[in-house]
C-alpha cells in the first residue's frame, strides 16, 4: 500500500478547516485510508540517523497517509483534498477538459526504432501554470509515487516533465546506440555518453534500480526537440536543459512505457492533479502522437465514461434499501457523477478519467457502500444450510495428534521449506535421489527446497533444544512435497508422520513401541498378513545416529 | 511459528515436593549427619560458625550445609541464620593455565629463540595468535618483513617479566586484594578472572536450642498405620508455597491448538473443509484465476517463491484459462478488464502457493461444474509461503485462515453478519470495517477489532466479495455472491477458555 506524507497545516488549510489527529484518523478510516504515522522530517532523519543529524531540519508535522493501491488519483495532496471535499460536500467534483492549443499543436513522433525496447509515448501539456515550493515539490513526489506503483518503478511507465520554453517541437522519440547518445543530464554539470551514464548511475542509490531496464538493449531510448536538445533518456534520467524550476510556466509531460493503457492512465493522473494551478483550472492542452505506422493520437485521453447500474442491484450486493435518488448522492460523494435516469431504477454514472480504477459494476457498488459507511450496514446472517464436514485427511490427523501427546511425545510445528543439504547430503542421500521440488529465487539457503522428508525439522528442533533434560520426544505431523508428474503442477504434497527419541541410550524399543501403538490405533494389526505392518532395515545408511533410529510414516489412504 | 520449539513445557525440569525437603540430599532429613555436625559445633562455638567455613572444614559441599541449615530453620527457634553474601575473585579456567604456565605473551616470547623463527610457524604454536600481538604491543618481539623465507619475528629485549602469570598467582593465593583495581579489570576483560559471589548462612544458636532435635516424618507409611507408630511420630508439614510435580505428559504445540481451535469454530458454524493439501501452485490458480494482473507486484520475484523444477504446470483448463485470458486481457461480464497482453507462459509459472485463495479458487470452479449450483460454506487453515528474509516479524511461511460462503444474493451485511458471528467465537466483540483495496475482491473490507492492552484498534483480517470477473469466468451464476475472509494464524492468540 503506499504511503503519502503531506504537511498537515498544508492539508487542513487546503482542507478549509483544522481536524485533532483523533479526527482526522476517523475521516480517512470512513474514507478507505489510514493515517498510519505522525511525525516530522526532523524526526525521521533523527530515526534513521540519529539526533545529531536531524539538528536543523524541520519540524513541520507531517502526516503519512496509507493510500489504496488501486488510487492513484489519491497519491497526492492535490488529489486526497479533493478526493475528500467531494466526499464531504464541500466542493463538486472538477470537469476536467482537453483543450486545443490557440498556436499550433505540440508533436511527439515516434520512430520504429522503439518498437523493441520502449514502444508507446503520450504527452500534454499544462499551460500557464503557478507553481510554488510547495507545489513543486507534490509534483516530483507525485512522479515518484507514480513510478514506484503503477508504473511498476518504471518499467511499464516513466515520466519526465520538461520546461516547454526551454525547448522548440516537434519532439522525436527514438532509440540509439547508446555510444551516440550525449547530454548532459539533470544536476551534472558536462556532457556525458549513455554508456558513462550507466556506470555513473551503478553508484547512485537511486538510479541503479532503474538501470537494468535498458542496460542491456543493444539500443536506448531518447527524446529529443527539433533542435537536437536531448528532453530525457527514459526510463532513466531527464535532460538538464529542459529542467523544470519554481519559474516554469509551461510544462511539457511526456509519459513512455511498454504498457500503453498504463501510460495513458498516468499521463491522466498527473494532468488531472496539477492543471488544477494552471490559469485556466482543470483544463490541460492536447499534445499529438504520430506513431511509427502514420497514425497519430491526441493526449491527455481524460475521457469520461458512462455506467449504468440498476439501484436495485447495489441494494442487493450491500444489503442497504436506499432510493435510488440516494444512492446517486452516495456516488456522487465519491467523484462519480450520477443520476437517476430512465424507469427511475437506473442510476446512470460517469467515471472521470482520475478513477481508472472503476473497471466493473461492482468497484461502482463499493464506492456507494463506502459514502453510505460500512459501519452503518446491518450486520444480517446469511440463511445458507449446509453440513460441514471435515476433510478426512486433516480429521485423522487431528485425532493422530492428540494420541500421540498422550503417548507422551510433544508435538513441533518446524518449516516445510530448507536447505538441500538438510534432506540430502546431511542424511547420507543423493539429492537427485529425494524428487525434491527445488526454488528457483530463494533469498537464503534455508528455502531451496522443499522438504520430503519431516527428518530434518526434528533434527534441528533437537539441535536447538540440547540444553532441555532427556529424554526428548517429539513428533509431527504435516506435510512434505515431492515430484509428480501425474499431478497438473508435476507435484504433490503427501501427509507424513514422523516421531524422534532422543536420549543417552538409543531405545529403539521405545519408538517401536510408538509405532506399534500407532498402529493399534490405526487398525492395522502387526506381521505381513492381511495388510498387516512389518518393520525393515532401512536402505538408508544414517550413520548410527540414535536419532535416527526411527522413520517417517506416509499417511496412505 | 517458532521454527525449531517443540511445544510447551516439554520435559521441564521443575519439580518440587510436598513436603518441606530441601534440595541438597545430604540434608533430607533435619538429623541428618551434617545437620548434627552442625549443632555439635554449634554448641561449642563462641557466638556462631559460617556455613562455607564449615562445610570446608568437613569437606562436604557447601550445599549440603545449606540444606542443613533450611531443615533446622523448618523446627523452630532451634537457630538463628543469617544471609551473607561475600564477593570473591577466581581464576577462569584459561586464568589457572596461565597461572601455571604462563601468559601466551611469555611463552611466545619464550618460543623464539636468538636467531629469530618464521612468523608462520610461530602462529601455529597454541598461543601464537594471541601472544603474538600482546608480546608486539609488549615490544618483546619485532617482526622483519624483508627476511628471505618470509616475515621472520626476533627478539627485541633478551628478558622479560610475565606480570600477568604472577598477578594471576596472586589471586590464586587468595591475595587478589594485592591488585590495583585496573589491573584486576583488564584482567577480567581477558575472561581470566572472574568475580563470584558466595552466599553463606552466619549461624547462631536460636532461643529454644537444642543437640538433640527429634527426627520429623516426611511421609506416612503402611507401616506406621499398622503398627499405630503414627500417634507418636511429629510429621513435618507441608510446605505449599513449593510447586508441584509436573505430570507426565506430551504436549501439542500452542499455535497448533489455536488451528484447533479455529477448526472448531467453523465446523460449529457449519463450514466444510477444503483440500488444501498442495503447497505447489501454478501462477495461473494462484494469480490468474483470481483476476490478479501478470504486472501484479506480489508476481515479483521479490516475493514470491517461484520453482525452478517443476518449473511450469503442465496441465491447465484450457477453457476456463481462454475465459480468463479474456477478461484480463479485453474484459468481459460487464468488466472493462485490465487491457494487456496476457501471456500463457506466466501462468505456467510453478509457485510456493502465496495465498490459500488458490485452493479456495479450485474449490470454487469445482463448484461451478457441479450443475445445479448448491449454496456452500467452505474454510481452510493451512501454509502458505511468502519470499522472506527470516527476521523478528518476518516468516518466510505461515499459517492463513480462510472462510468462503458461495449462495444467491448474499451482501456486505452478510458478510458482515459472518465475521460478527466468527470474531464473537473468538471473544472478539467489538468490530468495525474499513474500505481496503485487494485485487480479487469487491467491495473489500478490512475488519478491526478494538484491543483493550493497546488501547487502540488494530487490524485483525481482510475480506470481501470476491469480484465478478473472477466468480463468472469459472462458470458461477450471474446472481451468487461469495463472500470470503481471511486472517494469519500467527498473528491470533488464544480463543479465551469457555467458563460454564
Amino acid at each position: 500500500m503506499p504511503t503519502v506524507s503531506v504537511k498537515r497545516d498544508l492539508l487542513f488549510k487546503a482542507l478549509g478547516r483544522t481536524y485533532t489527529d483523533e479526527e482526522f484518523d476517523e475521516l480517512c478510516f470512513e474514507f478507505g485510508l489510514e493515517l498510519d504515522e505522525i511525525t516530522s522530517e526532523k524526526e525521521i532523519i533523527s530515526k534513521e540517523q540519529g539526533d545529531k543529524k536531524a539538528e536543523g531540519a524541520s519540524d513541520v508535522v507531517l502526516y503519512k497517509i496509507d493510500v489504496p493501491a488501486n488510487r492513484y488519483d489519491l497519491l497526492c495532496l492535490e488529489g486526497l483534498v479533493r478526493g475528500l471535499q467531494v466526499f464531504k460536500e464541500r466542493i463538486k467534483a472538477p470537469l476536467y477538459k482537453r483543450v486545443m492549443p490557440n498556436g499550433e499543436i505540440q508533436k511527439l513522433i515516434i520512430t520504429e526504432e522503439t518498437a523493441k525496447i520502449r514502444p508507446y509515448a503520450v504527452a500534454a501539456v499544462l499551460r500557464n501554470i503557478k507553481f510554488t515550493k510547495d507545489r513543486y515539490d507534490s509534483f516530483i513526489e507525485l512522479q515518484e509515487k507514480l513510478h514506484q506503483n503503477i508504473c511498476r518503478k518504471r518499467a511499464l511507465v516513466a515520466i519526465g516533465a520538461h520546461d516547454l520554453d526551454s525547448l522548440s517541437g516537434p519532439f522525436t522519440f527514438t532509440a540509439k546506440r547508446p555510444s551516440d547518445i550525449k547530454f548532459k543530464p539533470l544536476s551534472k554539470t558536462k556532457e556525458y555518453t549513455a554508456c558513462e551514464l550507466m556506470n555513473i548511475y551503478k553508484t547512485d542509490n537511486h538510479l541503479k534500480h532503474y538501470l537494468h531496464i535498458i542496460e542491456n538493449k543493444p539500443l536506448y531510448p531518447v527524446i529529443y526537440d527539433s533542435n537536437g536538445v536531448v528532453l530525457s533518456m527514459p526510463p532513466i534520467i531527464n535532460g538538464n536543459h529542459s529542467k523544470i524550476t519554481l519559474n516554469t510556466r509551461n510544462v511539457f509531460i511526456e509519459c513512455t512505457g511498454t504498457d500503453f493503457t498504463k501510460a495513458k492512465i498516468v499521463l491522466d493522473i498527473i494532468v488531472t492533479m496539477f492543471s488544477e494551478y494552471c490559469e485556466n483550472q482543470f483544463t490541460v492542452e492536447a499534445a499529438e502522437v504520430v506513431f511509427p505506422n502514420g497514425k497519430s493520437y491526441t493526449f491527455p485521453e481524460l475521457a469520461y465514461r458512462k455506467e449504468m447500474v440498476r439501484a436495485d442491484l447495489i441494494n442487493k450486493k450491500v444489503g442497504i434499501r436506499e432510493t435510488p435518488e440516494n444512492l446517486a448522492k452516495l456516488l456522487t460523494r465519491m467523484c462519480l457523477k450520477s443520476e437517476v435516469i430512465g424507469d427511475g431504477n437506473q442510476i446512470e454514472i460517469e467515471i472521470p478519467p482520475t478513477r481508472a480504477d472503476i473497471i466493473h459494476a461492482c468497484d461502482i457498488v463499493e464506492d456507494a457502500a463506502i459514502a453510505y459507511g460500512y459501519n452503518n450496514i446491518q450486520m444480517t446472517l446469511p440463511k445458507t444450510y449446509t453440513i460441514a464436514n471435515q476433510f478426512p485427511l486433516n480429521k485423522l490427523t487431528e485425532l493422530l495428534r492428540h494420541d500421540m501427546a498422550a503417548a507422551g511425545f510433544t508435538e513441533a510445528l518446524t518449516f516445510a521449506l530448507c536447505s538441500q543439504e538438510d534432506i540430502a547430503d546431511k542424511l547420507g542421500v543423493d539429492i537427485s535421489a529425494t524428487k525434491a521440488v527445488h526454488i528457483s529465487n530463494p533469498k537464503t539457503a534455508e528455502f531451496q527446497v522443499a522438504r520430503t522428508t519431516l527428518l530434518p525439522g526434528l533434527l534441528k528442533t533437537i539441535a536447538a533444544n540440547r540444553k532441555m533434560p532427556l529424554p526428548l520426544k517429539l513428533f509431527e505431523i504435516s506435510d512434505i512435497v515431492v515430484k509428480d508428474s501425474s499431478r497438473d503442477v508435476g507435484a504433490r504434497n503427501y501427509r507424513h508422520l514422523c516421531a524422534v527419541y532422543y536420549n543417552k541410550n538409543p531405545g529403539f524399543e521405545i519408538i517401536h513401541g510408538l509405532l506399534d501403538r500407532i498402529m493399534q490405533l490405526l487398525d492395522v494389526p502387526p506381521g505381513e498378513k492381511k495388510g498387516g505392518y512389518v518393520i525393515k532395515a532401512s536402505e538408508v545408511e544414517t550413520g548410527g545416529h540414535p536419532a535416527a533410529a526411527c522413520g517417517a510414516l506416509p499417511l496412505l489412504f | 511459528m517458532a521454527a525449531h520449539a517443540p511445544g510447551a513445557g516439554s520435559g521441564s525440569g521443575c519439580s518440587g515436593a510436598g513436603r518441606d525437603t530441601p534440595s541438597a540430599p545430604g540434608a533430607a532429613m533435619a538429623d541428618g549427619p551434617v545437620a548434627d555436625v552442625l549443632l555439635r559445633r554449634l554448641e561449642a562455638a563462641d557466638g556462631g560458625l559460617d556455613s562455607a567455613e564449615l562445610a570446608a572444614e568437613l569437606g562436604v559441599e557447601h550445599q549440603a550445609v545449606v540444606g542443613a541449615v533450611k531443615s533446622l530453620q523448618a523446627l523452630g527457634e532451634i537457630i538463628e541464620a543469617e544471609l551473607r553474601s561475600t564477593k570473591r575473585w577466581e581464576l577462569t579456567a584459561e586464568g589457572e593455565e596461565i597461572a601455571r604456565e604462563g601468559s601466551h605473551e611469555a611463552r611466545v616470547f619464550r618460543s623464539v629463540p636468538p636467531e629469530g623463527l618464521a612468523q608462520s610457524e610461530l602462529m601455529r604454536l597454541p598461543s601464537g595468535k594471541v601472544g603474538f600481538s600482546k608480546a608486539m604491543s609488549n615490544k618483546w618481539i619485532r617482526v622483519d618483513k624483508s627476511a628471505a623465507d618470509g616475515p621472520r619475528v626476533f627478539r627485541v629485549v633478551d628478558s622479560m617479566e610475565d606480570d600477568v602469570q604472577r598477578r594471576l598467582q596472586l589471586v590464586r593465593g587468595g591475595q587478589a586484594e594485592k591488585l590495583a583495581e585496573k589491573e584486576r579489570s583488564e584482567l577480567r576483560k581477558r575472561k581470566l578472572l572472574t568475580e563470584v559471589t558466595l552466599k553463606t548462612y552466619w549461624v547462631s544458636k536460636g532461643s529454644a536450642f537444642s543437640t538433640s532435635v527429634s527426627k520429623q516424618e516426611a511421609e506416612l507409611s503402611p507401616e506406621m498405620i499398622s503398627s499405630g507408630s503414627w500417634r507418636d511420630r511429629p510429621f513435618k508439614p507441608y510446605n505449599f508455597s513449593a510447586r508441584g510435580v509436573l505430570p507426565d505428559s506430551g504436549h501439542l504445540h500452542p499455535l497448533l491448538k489455536v488451528r484447533t481451535q479455529f477448526r472448531q469454530i467453523f465446523l460449529e458454524m457449519g463450514f466444510t473443509e477444503m483440500p488444501t493439501d498442495n503447497f505447489i501452485e501454478s501462477s495461473f490458480w494462484n494469480f490468474d484465476a483470481l483476476f490478479q494482473p501478470q504486472q501484479h507486484p506480489a508476481r515479483d520475484q521479490h516475493d514470491t517463491f517461484f520453482l525452478q523444477d517443476p518449473a511450469e504446470a503442465l496441465q491447465l483448463p484450457m477453457d476456463y484459462v481462454h475465459r480468463v485470458k479474456r477478461t484480463h486481457s479485453q474484459g468481459g461480464y460487464g468488466s472493462q478488464g485490465y487491457k494487456y497482453t496476457w501471456k500463457l507462459d506466466e501462468a505456467r509459472k510453478n509457485l510456493l502457493r502465496t495465498h490459500t485463495t488458490a485452493a479456495s479458487a479450485r474449490a470454487l470452479y469445482r463448484l461451478a461444474r457441479k450443475k445445479p449450483f448448491t449454496p456452500i460454506k467452505y474454510f481452510s487453515i493451512d501454509r502458505v509461503f511468502r519470499n522472506e528474509t527470516l527476521d523478528a516479524t518476518h516468516l518466510a511461511e505461515f499459517h492463513q485462515i480462510e472462510g468462503v460462503v458461495a449462495d444467491h444474493g448474499l451482501t456486505l451485511g452478510h458478510l458482515m453478519g459472518v465475521l460478527r458471528e466468527f470474531f464473537t467465537k473468538l471473544g472478539i466483540t467489538q468490530l468495525r470495517f474499513k474500505p481496503a483495496y485487494n485485487p480479487y475482491t469487491e467491495p473489500s473490507m478490512e475488519v478491526f477489532s478494538y484491543h483493550q492492552g493497546l488501547k487502540k484498534w488494530v487490524e485483525v483480517g481482510n475480506s470481501g466479495l470476491f469480484r465478478p470477473e473472477m466468480l463468472l469466468p469459472m462458470g458461477l451464476p450471474e446472481n451468487v455472491s461469495v463472500i470470503a475472509w481471511g486472517l494469519s494464524l500467527e498473528r491470533q492468540r488464544e480463543p479465551p477458555v469457555p467458563r460454564p
